[in-house]
């Protein structure tokens, strides 16, 4: 309790001499930068660096020699160190009424920041001195009194050593360049899964349906998922699924058998029909739609029966995804198929007996794209369906829920249906994932 | 420009050296575009000289071959099947059959009309039961556009069987002369799954290529010079016709009523190159580092990182892009953080409502797109980072070099190397990529000057997004939409074309092997 009533304490005695206060800054930040400009012209670098913020930083560490590290500490971790200012303001002045866990979040991520930078603080200032062969005493003025001290350097007779040879060894240094790779690896998984979170926790949220500016609900309740069970978005789900399992099986087979020929077979049109289809996936697929749809309606085939005119939009033109698994059929090699075929196996028996067995990480990487692209597909689905209640598919009907007019009774429901429609398909995912991998990767690397 | 050998090169100082790169590539594009012009070209010579050929084998094998050939120029099949190939002569006379059929009842029909696109209208017709007017439907010119494209496909199907009879019966008849025995229906099936299984593979899928994607492309290239739209639908309101080269005119002239088409066409076509730009290479620089610094040696819970990252692959993508939109909504979750915070007093309106605040909404859906983009380039990264010998950069830092030095003269140039038809690819499929955009903004904020008269456009649209637009808006242009479709088109076309020319991966294959 006493350390927010002492933050407090600071903050208001600053407010009250605020003129004192602001010379004692401006002091410094003179001092600093006179400081700087007189080591720089000694380490020979442009002094006039003093002025530039940031690049004032990493000059000061590019003296020290602590590198790319150096910069990341002063730049960086200062900024970070901004949010937990807030952080200590928030939470004393909450703590006099309501608490949100938030604040304390921050204040202990801005703490750790804080305590970081400090860390690089003291490291570049021991270098500093090391490269001007200062001793300890001086060292610990450097770090408690960083403007004094800095102009002193400057100003004195000592002389820039270029030869930096630091205390801290290899080790030391690789240690810290993992640390700060562990931050900045921390953020980024903060970045990722904040949204997911959000969207989970919003999904139980019962005190209102629109969207809202906090994140943790006040009340909880399935409330949400019974009205999904009540609502369109069953037949939106069935729709897809069906969609999904069909599009998976049928196009898994087209794609398979596409690509299995273009990388075995040498026939004279091979070349010409790869390029054809190059050439063809440069046209903007949309276009292909309006013809597609006055097609698929005179057939009956759009808005309440929309699941068939979609499966057979998804699987008519796929086999033009070939590249990546025949990039991978390509790596099987030849002279397998030889052999069978010298023991009297026909094409096709190559095909089934030795390739498709081998080929099984492919296989699984096609069924699991095929898959999971209906879940996501949202241009098509939107123009076959017409936004049909019945004939959505769940990308359309949640996709719908967020529009302008139906947001405010919807928000909460489109968190839930979104929860249920990623869970399936994510787990489904996490486990293929090794598939997944190998086929991203392959395919990249060909082309 | 002055070029340089090697050992100039070389020799050259470092900025230099960049200039002259930079110079080289921008030098090798006239080059570029001239080699595929005269490629285009000789194509195109060779065309007609093998037509030719064709012409001349025609007329040789009518004019030396038997009765029986000649008789297969009139009834297809009719060679094959004196000469006991039943199975093929029988196809092949089916064909025939169907094709006289199919163009006497029908075909003829709509071949006629095609020129005019039909000529009655919906008309008002008096009713003398009623004693009212109704609405009576002419032709369809829809119908009539799409049937006489499936006629002229027909037709160029027609041609080539005709053309595989006269052959075959030409190799038959060379193959009885050497005293062989000609296959039978039973062997013909049997080279189905055999000699001949690519056809069998490839008849399902390219059927499915032929008649949803390259008929529709067809037909929208056709659709480009009529004046197809809501109100010209064809058959309810009325008729619609060819127009020439009028709505090209109208998106590239820079006056009269066209100039508003124009204007935003270029504004549209400028942003999706920035963004295709931004949206390529922040992703693969990033995406890079990210793969650097979980593979880097002492990081631990390597799976956890990449597990966490590869979250925003495996969820739907409509989901995580629809709510981040709703996150920085004008009260959504950002704006509620921050305002508790303290760091803002008044909303930020990230996706803008005004033309002022264009730029905002447009860093935001590249900054949202690294986000979705990195976990893609980490994985393909990580892949291509592992399969880097490690004894280069052993040797490098014997030699002394710094981590930096190790990045860009190993990491880089092989990455570039691995990746650069990747990087094509993505690029162009970044120039068409809807979702991001359609589910973030919408397009938003509109550009009210150039949405009167062009369907609602908006600041951060791609030409994908607005071709969008105008295909379900209010009016409805159809014929905007291809052309808009075809000058994409042409825009990756020309793109694929010059990269592919100046890439090294393609260029000096064998560099890095």
């Amino acid at each position: 309790m006493n350390y927010y009533a002492t933050v407090n304490n600071t903050l208001e005695f600053i407010k009250e001499n605020a003129l004192i206060v602001g010379i004692i800054a401006a002091f410094c930040v003179v001092a600093i930068t006179v400081g700087m400009w007189k080591v720089f012209q000694k380490a020979g670098k442009h002094p006039w660096m003093a002025v530039i913020p940031f690049a004032r930083d990493y000059t000061l560490t590019e003296i020290g020699s602590t590198g790319l590290i150096g910069v990341l500490a002063y730049v960086i971790l200062p900024i970070l160190g901004i949010i937990n200012l807030n952080g200590i303001r928030y939470f004393y002045d909450l703590n006099k009424g309501a608490s949100k866990p938030i604040y304390a979040i921050l204040f202990v991520l801005g703490t750790i920041f804080l305590a970081i930078a400090l860390f690089f603080h003291v490291l570049s200032s021991i270098k500093l001195s090391n490269a001007f062969e200062k001793g300890t005493g001086f060292l610990i003025g450097l770090i408690l009194l960083p403007p004094v001290f800095l102009l002193i350097l400057g100003l004195d007779q000592s002389k820039y050593v270029r030869s930096v040879s630091t205390s801290l060894g290899l080790k030391a240094s690789r240690a810290i360049s993992n640390t700060l790779i562990y931050i900045v690896l921390v953020i980024m998984a903060i970045i990722w899964l904040v949204p997911f979170v959000c969207i989970v926790l919003q999904s139980f949220r019962t005190e209102s349906t629109w969207s809202v500016g906090y994140v943790l609900p006040k009340q909880w309740g399935f409330q949400n998922y019974v009205d999904l069970w009540n609502s369109n978005f069953k037949r939106w789900y069935l729709n897809t699924f069906i969609i999904a399992l069909i599009v998976a099986a049928l196009q898994t087979i087209i794609v398979l058998c596409m690509s299995y020929t273009l990388s075995r077979f040498r026939f004279k049109l091979r070349k010409g029909l790869m390029q054809f289809m190059l050439i063809l996936g440069m046209f903007p697929g949309m276009l292909t739609m309006i013809i597609l749809y006055r097609v698929l309606k005179d057939l009956g085939l759009t808005e309440s029966h929309a699941v068939p005119g979609l499966v057979l939009v998804y699987i008519a033109s796929s086999g033009m995804g070939y590249y990546v698994s025949k990039g991978f059929f390509d790596t099987i090699p030849k002279s397998l198929d030889e052999a069978a075929r010298v023991d009297g196996a026909t094409r096709a028996q190559v095909l089934y007996k030795i390739i498709l067995p081998l080929a099984k990480p492919i296989v699984i990487y096609t069924i699991l794209t095929a898959f999971m692209a209906p879940w996501g597909d949202f241009v098509f689905a939107k123009y076959v369906s017409f936004e049909d209640p019945v004939g959505m598919n769940v990308a359309v009907g949640l996709w719908k829920w967020l529009t302008p007019d139906m947001i405010n009774q919807r928000y909460t429901m489109f968190c839930a249906g979104g929860v249920i429609v990623a869970i399936p398909v994510a787990v489904l995912f996490m486990c293929l994932q090794k598939y997944y991998v190998e086929g991203v990767t392959g395919g990249a690397v060909k082309g | 420009m002055k070029r340089y050998t090697d050992m100039e090169y070389l020799r050259l100082p470092k900025g230099r050296k960049l200039l002259y790169k930079i110079a080289a590539f921008f030098c090798a594009i006239p080059r570029a575009l001239k080699n595929g012009a005269l490629g285009i070209v000789r194509a195109i010579g060779n065309f007609f000289r093998s037509i030719g050929l064709e012409f001349a084998d025609i007329f040789k094998t009518f004019v030396n071959g038997d009765w029986k050939t000649k008789l297969s120029f009139f009834v297809m099949g009719f060679g094959n099947i004196a000469r006991g190939q039943i199975l093929r002569g029988l196809l092949f006379l089916l064909f025939e059959a169907a094709f006289i059929f199919y163009m006497i009842f029908a075909g003829a029909k709509w071949l006629s009309m095609l020129p005019s696109l039909g000529k009655v209208g919906p008309h008002e017709v008096y009713n003398a039961v009623l004693d009212t007017h109704t609405t009576e439907y002419g032709d369809n010119s829809f119908k009539i556009l799409l049937y006489g494209v499936l006629t002229v496909f027909f037709i160029v199907a027609f041609i080539y069987t005709w053309r595989v009879n006269i052959k075959q019966n030409k190799i038959a008849e060379q193959i009885l002369k050497s005293g062989k025995p000609l296959k039978s229906g039973k062997d013909d099936l049997r080279s189905l799954v055999d000699d001949s299984f690519h056809r069998t593979l490839l008849a399902l899928p390219l059927t499915g290529i032929l008649i949803f994607t390259v008929m529709p492309i067809v037909f929208m290239i056709l659709v480009a010079f009529t004046n197809y739209s809501g109100s010209n639908d064809g058959y309810f309101n009325s008729l619609f016709t060819w127009v020439g080269l009028e709505n090209f005119n109208t998106v590239l002239s820079w006056n009269g009523s066209g100039g508003v088409y124009s204007a935003t066409f270029g504004e549209v076509l400028t942003w999706t190159l920035i963004w295709a730009f931004f949206a390529t290479f922040t992703n693969y620089f990033l995406g890079m580092f990210v793969a650097m610094m979980i593979n880097k040696k002492g990081i631990r819970l390597k799976k956890v990182w990449r597990t966490i990252l590869v979250l925003t692959i495996a969820i739907p993508q409509f989901i995580s892009l629809l709510y981040v939109s709703k996150m920085f909504d004008k009260n959504g979750i950002v704006n509620g953080l921050l305002k508790d915070l303290g760091i803002i007093d008044h909303v930020i309106d990230f996706w803008g409502s005004t033309a002022h605040d264009a730029i905002l909404p447009r860093v935001m859906v590249i900054v949202i797109n690294i986000w979705i983009g990195i976990p893609y380039l980490m994985l393909i990264a990580t892949g291509i980072l592992m399969n880097i010998p490690a004894d280069l950069y052993e040797s490098a830092k014997i030699d002394g070099a710094s981590g930096w030095k190790q990045f860009s003269k190993i990491t880089l140039p092989y990455m570039l190397f691995i990746t650069g038809p990747y990087l094509l690819t993505s690029f162009t499929g970044n120039m068409n990529n809807f979702n991001v955009i359609y589910l973030l903004t919408g397009g938003n904020p509109i550009n009210n000057a150039a949405s009167s008269a062009a369907g609602s456009v908006g600041y951060t649209d791609l030409l994908i997004t607005w071709l969008f637009k105008i295909t379900t808006t209010t009016g409805t242009k159809y014929y905007m939409a291809s052309v808009i479709g075809i000058l994409v088109f042409i825009v990756v076309a020309l793109i694929s074309l010059v990269v592919y020319n100046v890439l090294p991966s393609i260029k000096n294959e064998e560099d890095f092997q």
